[in-house]
């Protein structure tokens, strides 16, 4: 099946093989947009670094092969922009200290689901690399071994970072560590139990 | 979930909450996910292709 199409779509010229690119990509877009915004926990910040990667993809399209994992592909490419973003602007402390007031600002909000922005922010205190295996093998869909190629690291790596960052969580959730002001400890807990409850009822 | 021996009660509450928590990640990733994609993302996808640049 895969050498099937391996040669169908070395038989194309490249205005064919661009046009199933595209469409492969844009299909990939709801995705990369996932990614990014739990990546950095800030929307506007996000689109952005999901359209670079995007941009990226397209641009660097002739080195990769239709029929593989492009989902994986995209993934890591992004990845790679959020770090050399990072690295680049000296101002990211500050730019942090906005996105994380714009969340609590929208946390305010009596109208936003409670248990759901006390996970993101708790997110938002794990280390990068942490936050990132998590997402991409409890959210993401991707086995350890394909998280482990987007990373650039060790499958066991991204073990042992998937199981610290679930850990960490539960004790920052638990511990109501993170910055709202009000909110008693077990509470996020409480409404994360309740709501995860809710959820699996509905299916 | 089956009844489980009192001894290991806080292992199973520990793997609830896991539970609820890979829940609620879950469903804040296809949240955005499920999310109308902005017409920008392709405006400028568009915009990419019509350049002849690498052409």
């Amino acid at each position: 099946m895969a050498a099937v199409q391996d040669e169908r779509h070395a038989a194309m010229t490249d205005r064919e093989r661009d046009a199933i690119f595209q469409r492969e990509l844009v299909k990939l877009i709801p995705h990369l947009r996932a990614f990014a915004r739990t990546l950095t926990g800030d929307a506007a910040q996000a689109d952005d670094l999901a359209q670079d990667a995007m941009i990226k993809a397209w641009d660097a399209r002739k080195s990769f092969q239709l029929g593989t994992n492009m989902k994986a592909w995209t993934f890591m490419i992004l990845r790679n922009q959020f770090y050399s973003d990072k690295r680049r602007s000296w101002r990211q402390i500050q730019l942090d200290q906005e996105a994380a007031e714009r969340t609590l600002v929208a946390v305010d909000n009596p109208e936003a689901p409670l248990a759901l922005d006390e996970l993101r922010l708790a997110m938002a205190m794990l280390p990068d690399e942490q936050r990132e295996a998590l997402i991409l093998v409890g959210a993401g869909g991707f086995a350890y071994e394909e998280a482990a190629d987007i990373c650039g690291c060790a499958v066991g790596t991204v073990k042992s970072r998937v199981s610290r960052a679930r850990k960490a969580l539960q004790g920052i959730l638990e511990a109501g560590d993170y910055d709202r002001d009000g909110g008693s400890a077990g509470d996020a807990m409480r409404s994360i139990l309740a709501d995860a409850e809710r959820l699996s009822a509905a299916r | 979930m089956d009844e489980r021996r009192k001894g290991s009660a806080p292992l199973d509450e520990t793997r609830l909450r896991q539970r609820a928590i890979g829940v609620k990640l879950r469903q804040m990733f296809d949240e955005v996910v499920n999310e109308p994609v902005p017409d920008e993302f392709l405006d400028i996808l568009r915009r990419a292709d019509e350049s002849p640049g690498d052409r």
